[in-house]
């Protein structure tokens, strides 16, 4: 296999990735390389939202993205939403809502809510429903989530006035 | 959204509080290590070989071009499974890896182990199977007939049922034939897991599983290994729902860290998940009830076929819930009931949430609907009329001497008002961005729905689980093994123990097969009252030890000592002692928790086989275009049985959850296979409910009757959101189309059909 050597910089600190398959997408890099598998595997298709990273301002599907293209960007993902130790308010929300079951859809929900709350502080229900269904949850029908993401909007509308 | 009161404790939340999970802080910052997330130094990737056919003679494996592949370690076949070759939840008749046949698309032939993922993909696709294809069994009502696909037979089970005098006939009766498609858990952190070898000669594993002890158990069997050698912890579980009861990669990736001693991982691909582990069995039901023309229901007749697929998993617990509880909740003094489950080459089905129970609900309940109509009786008024109560007798000839309030959730689930707000937002409407319904061509339906099911194991099985209790210092450590999987075990000990012992840290121990004894499986809505009782008695036993120590030290009676709020008090109020203080020595205990003695039902089905029910009701209301059978369920309120509301917060997640796996199976959700094989075994083409396909979930009414017997009268709460919002969306689409709608999930031809079959 070809391998590369390049550098990603993800959470605002720059990773070296060493000879590593061209044809590694940014999610398998993230996890198996970088030590940070906050974003997850579930279908690695494109389908189920659970591998959502931030590359610049852009909400995308870590394992459609392959990683050596993502080099001179940054990256954000579950792991740098918040100071090492702190929660921002859509992860206060999370819990305070219970919005959290088995938690596999969860980081991919949180950078995407987070994004969703950065450009619309007071969402209605329709357009918080449309901007996390491309992330599938299974376990929770998604009514607490729909909850946590009021609170968020409510948290953040309040640290914004 | 729910009006629920949700009130966020102070500190040290007990029982009847919403505790916040003990899990939710790495959950939501990422560090929370699901089993795909493990990863070790100088590990290797595992993957499968599965075979392509669903059924099929292999004549030869040739696997020298695989182990040619540089970065391969080891390449596995039937050959190398040192021990037992066939594993089983019920029965063993299952092979760890196909020997000279293969049943199923999917089934498991060799194993591999390399350095690298993509390696693995190079050296599966380097081995060479030599198969003779045969023609599949795919039709269940053939398989009884047919050529045994398998030395232990097709009839995987039969039960028959007969209750009452059988000679009863009503003046009204209705018939009807319904079907319900395989439904797939699609829980989404995918089968994964990590081996070690061990320097004993044993192995290690830490894996995402239900029940780490049966796990232990056939794998060891398999392994050649005695139990202790072989040992298991649970690794952060990404949901379950059933899937994960049965082995999927356990022992394959114990038999390659024993081959290789290196660690070895392994992680499932979507597809591949859908093909490595079980399905919901799809069902064939026929139903014929008998009434009086006063709708009191005199007598049901059934005939139930399931599919179990290939292999036999949990079929036999599937059937005989699918069999005892054909008819629903309703008092009925006669029944000639016959389920039987078979074996084909279609893929193996066993357990998911509310088994056997999700399926017959759909018969039962359109058959409700059907004779409400042929009575010109109002559908609610016959399910009250009929509704089963405590001190009434199931069709298996057993007293129902617990909680039964299934009058108490229709009446709250019925009652409650819509709190529908009407939309005009295309996103609204059936079809929804796509704009392809016409807003005044869609039509509303209404209906309801209830069910029920046993909770906890049945038919004698011994079912138990354990916990040890360790206090010192005035902190509470729990060790137990039940799978906490999303459900909120986790929040349920922390809970529990604070309420015994009336301490404020509660640390869980990791849950694993070399520190304790088994928790049983997290299936059967049965850990909050095994576990959550197994923790009980052992906080229990500590709280008895302690007050016993003090009493002893201090010379003060045993009587008048109690344990309130970390204090240890005199009821004279002469005496008292913090508990950290007074825990500056260790006290620990070790428990096994049994719940009361079920027994195995008889030639005719009758037998006292089970613990306690649940019950729960749903209303649905959705919408249709009927020119192009598009649906939106739009609102959904339900009423549950609960027995005693433990955590609320968790319960209101548990009931929208479960929701929403029914509104899934009633609408969308179907594992299609043809001649035996899957054909969308993908996210793109398997579609569970996104946020905008799920309503909101109304709760009416959580009705708290304290279940006798059970911890803290608590019922276990997880399946029944499942079993009737099935029927509630089905009926409600019937009442939108006014057609028959026989078959679940209920796909667009069903509703425009083009040739009218409207009865």
């Amino acid at each position: 296999m070809t391998t590369n050597h390049y550098t990603l910089k993800v959470n605002g600190k720059e990773h070296q990735v060493a000879d590593a398959w061209a044809g590694e997408s940014l999610l398998w890099v993230l996890r198996e390389r970088l030590g940070l598998p906050g974003a997850k595997n579930a279908c690695e298709e494109g389908e189920c939202g659970s591998c959502s990273v931030r590359i610049d301002d852009e909400v995308v599907c870590g394992c459609l993205v392959l990683a050596a293209t993502a080099v001179d960007c940054e990256i954000t993902t579950i792991e740098g939403l918040a100071p090492e130790g702190e929660l921002v308010d859509v992860q206060e929300a999370f819990i305070e809502a219970g919005a959290v079951q088995c938690g596999f859809c969860t980081p991919g929900l949180l950078v995407t809510i987070d994004k969703l709350l950065e450009t619309n502080n007071q969402p209605d229900d329709l357009t918080v429903r449309e901007a996390i269904s491309g992330n599938l949850c299974r376990c929770t029908g998604y009514g607490r989530i729909l909850e946590a993401v009021n609170l968020a909007a409510a948290k953040r509308r309040e640290a914004t006035s | 959204m729910t009006d629920i009161q949700i009130t966020s404790p102070v500190s040290a939340p007990r029982i009847g509080e919403s505790a916040p999970r003990p899990d939710g802080v790495p959950k939501v910052t990422g560090t929370f290590t699901f089993s795909s997330d493990l990863w070790h130094n100088n590990m290797l990737w595992g993957g499968t070989l599965r075979s392509p056919h669903p059924s099929a003679n292999i004549k030869s494996i040739d696997i020298s071009g695989a182990l040619a592949i540089n970065g391969v370690s080891a390449v596995l076949t039937h050959t190398d499974v040192p021990g037992s070759l066939l594993y089983g939840l019920e029965h063993a008749d299952q092979p760890v890896l196909a020997a000279d046949v293969v049943r199923y698309e999917g089934e498991s032939v060799a194993i591999v182990a390399a350095d690298h993922p993509e390696t693995v993909r190079r050296a599966l696709a380097a081995i060479v199977v030599d198969y003779q294809v045969t023609a599949p069994l795919v039709d269940p009502e053939a398989a009884e007939q047919a050529e045994p696909i398998h030395p232990d037979g097709n009839l995987i089970r039969r039960l028959r049922l007969r209750h009452g005098d059988q000679n009863i006939q009503g003046e009204i009766q209705v018939e009807g034939t319904y079907e319900v498609g395989m439904q797939d858990q699609a829980f989404l952190g995918p089968e994964s897991g990590l081996a070690l070898p061990s320097e004993d000669g044993g192995v290690e594993l830490f894996v995402s599983t239900q029940w780490l002890h049966s796990d232990r158990d056939q794998v060891a069997v398999c392994l050649g290994l005695p139990p202790e050698k072989v040992r298991f912890t649970l690794s952060g579980v990404g949901g379950a729902f059933g899937a994960r009861e049965d082995l999927s990669l356990h022992a394959h990736l114990c038999l390659l860290a024993l081959h290789t001693g290196r660690p070895v991982k392994m992680v499932y691909s979507r597809e591949e998940s859908f093909h490595g582990h079980v399905h919901r069995h799809p069902a064939r039901m026929w139903y014929r009830h008998h009434a009086d023309t006063d709708g009191n229901l005199l007598r049901v007749e059934a005939r139930l076929i399931l599919d179990g697929g290939a292999y036999a998993s949990s079929s036999g617990a599937v059937i005989s819930n699918a069999t005892c509880f054909a008819a629903g909740p309703y008092l009925i003094p006669s029944a000639d009931i016959d389920g039987a489950v078979v074996r084909t080459n279609n893929p193996p089905c066993g357990a998911m949430r509310g088994f056997g129970a999700v399926q017959t609900c759909v018969g039962h309940e359109a058959q409700m609907d059907k004779l409400a109509a042929a009575l010109g009786m109002d559908p609610v008024e016959l399910r009250l009329k009929n509704a089963l109560k405590s001190g009434d007798k199931l069709l298996t000839g057993q007293t129902i001497t617990g909680a039964a309030p299934v009058a108490e959730v229709i009446k709250s689930c019925v009652d409650h008002p819509s709190t529908l707000i009407p939309s005009d937002d295309m996103m609204s409407l059936p079809g929804g961005a796509g704009r392809t319904a016409d807003p005044h061509h869609i039509v509303r339906g209404q209906a309801m729905a209830v069910g029920f099911k046993n909770l906890l194991f049945s038919e004698g099985f011994d079912d138990y689980s354990s916990a040890i209790c360790h206090l010192v210092d005035g902190v509470a450590t729990i060790t137990c093994a039940c799978a906490e999987v999303g459900q909120g075990f986790v929040t349920l000990a922390q809970q529990i123990t604070r309420e015994v012992l009336g301490v404020e840290e509660v640390i869980l121990a990791p849950a694993a097969t070399a520190t304790v004894g088994s928790a049983g499986s997290t299936s059967a809505s049965r850990q909050t009252w095994m576990s959550g009782g197994a923790v009980q008695k052992a906080c229990e036993a500590v709280r008895q030890q302690l007050l016993e120590r003090i009493a002893d030290q201090h010379q003060v009676n045993l009587d008048d000592l109690v344990l309130v709020d970390g204090q240890i008090v005199s009821l004279s109020g002469n005496f008292s002692l913090d508990l950290a203080t007074a825990t500056t020595e260790p006290l620990e205990a070790d428990i096994e928790y049994h719940h009361a003695p079920t027994y195995p039902v008889d030639e005719n089905g009758q037998g006292d086989a089970h613990v306690s029910f649940a019950f729960a009701a749903h209303r649905a209301v959705v919408d249709v275009d009927p020119e192009l059978g598009l649906v939106k369920v739009v609102e959904l309120t339900t009423s549950q049985d609960v027995g005693r509301l433990l955590n609320p917060l968790q319960a209101v997640g548990q009931l929208e959850g479960g929701a929403s796996q029914g509104v899934g199976l009633a609408v969308m959700e179907e594992v299609l296979v043809t001649e035996g094989r899957i054909r969308n075994a993908s996210f793109t083409d398997y579609l569970i409910p996104t946020a905008l396909d799920m309503p909101p979930v109304e709760i009416a009414a959580f009705i708290e009757q304290p279940e006798p017997g059970a911890p803290f009268g608590a019922k276990g709460i997880g399946e029944p959101p499942s079993i009737s919002s099935t029927a509630a969306v089905v009926a409600a689409l019937r009442d939108a189309t006014k057609r028959e709608l026989p078959r679940v999930p209920v796909r667009p031809t069903d509703i425009v059909q083009l040739e009218d079959d409207t009865p």
